[in-house]
């Protein structure tokens, strides 16, 4: 295995990580938290909706979690606390994202065998942006804990088709010339939305709409700045390291 | 002559397609995949717990 490449891309997660933390805190990460006064009104109960069959966040403070984890476990399951310690999963959370949409995306560059630069970097994560950002989002809003939603199987399912179907067509529009190939490109990257997103019945919520459009605006703004940082910081490290690569093999 | 270096240089920084460029795609595609569906996708009530505000923040499906 390129080791220097997986190292690479790794460290290059690691620092989109916690950027994007660090970018979620201004906007993104106070309207969740304001969202989740309005959670349980409304008749929508998003934290404990019957398939997850648990009470987390509201009675998290009521629980000695630490003690009695075990006792509780039936009960409700483990949730950090407000403040630091959400803060603190949520930045592990951010940097194991970070890591894993980076190696992904080192996977595509690596079979694309383009030469990559901070530049080219740039481009690719601009792809990563439209194919797990925007292309999802065209179908599934920007979620609130407390605003309605369809069944969460199919909404990942959806999901996770949308982001295959779009990578795919990207690919062909990028790396194909032939027509019927094209043609293919834009066939996959439009069925996901032909095919319709899975919506809640009724989009009643306590969450005022205002709120629903600030965030939806806020995470679509940090995620695009995410990608371009994660992009081009790969695309550097990728540099660095397949040239280091290149000159084991030329000296061995 | 250092220009012409890095041209080389930069012309083998693609690397030949071998088994340990197959194995480094298959270990960052499967790894990568493995690690974003524990933190956004897993259905377990601690992992989602911990993950939350990243759930939402990366929009990804919750709840």
């Amino acid at each position: 295995m390129l080791v220097r490449v997986l190292l690479a891309a790794m460290l290059a997660g690691v620092l989109a990580g916690a950027f994007a933390t660090a970018a979620q805190s201004v906007r993104v990460n106070p309207l969740i938290i304001e969202a989740e006064k309005y959670e349980g009104e409304g008749g929508h109960h998003s934290h404990a909706p019957a398939e997850h069959a648990h009470e987390a966040t509201e009675t998290a403070e009521n629980v000695e979690h630490s003690h009695d984890a075990t006792a509780s476990e039936e009960v409700e399951a483990w949730a950090p606390e407000d403040g630091f310690e959400r803060v603190f999963f949520t930045l592990v959370s951010n940097i194991l994202v970070g890591v894993a949409f980076s190696l992904i995306l080192t996977a595509a560059i690596l079979l694309a065998r383009q030469q990559i630069s901070l530049q080219s970097g740039l481009v690719w994560g601009l792809a990563g942006f439209v194919v797990f950002v925007l292309a999802p989002n065209f179908g599934l809003s920007p979620e609130l804990p407390g605003m309605p939603a369809a069944d969460l199987n199919e909404r990942q399912t959806w999901w996770l088709a949308t982001v295959v179907a779009t990578a795919g067509g990207l690919a062909l529009f990028a790396f194909s010339k032939k027509i019927p190939l094209l043609i293919a490109g834009a066939l996959l990257i439009a069925a996901p939305h032909v095919y319709g997103a899975p919506l809640p019945e009724s989009h009643e919520t306590a969450v005022p709409a205002g709120l629903a459009v600030e965030f939806a605006v806020a995470t679509i703004v940090t995620s695009g700045l995410f990608w371009l940082l994660l992009g081009g910081v790969l695309g550097n490290f990728l540099q660095r390291a397949l040239l280091a690569e290149a000159k084991d093999t030329a000296t061995a | 002559m250092l220009s012409q270096t890095n041209t080389q240089a930069n012309s083998l920084a693609i690397p030949a397609i071998d088994n340990k460029l197959i194995a480094t795609v298959a270990f960052a595609a499967l790894f990568g995949s493995c690690l974003l569906y524990f933190v956004a996708f897993a259905h377990s009530d601690v992992l989602h717990n911990a993950a939350h505000d990243t759930r939402h923040s990366i929009t990804a499906p919750c709840h």
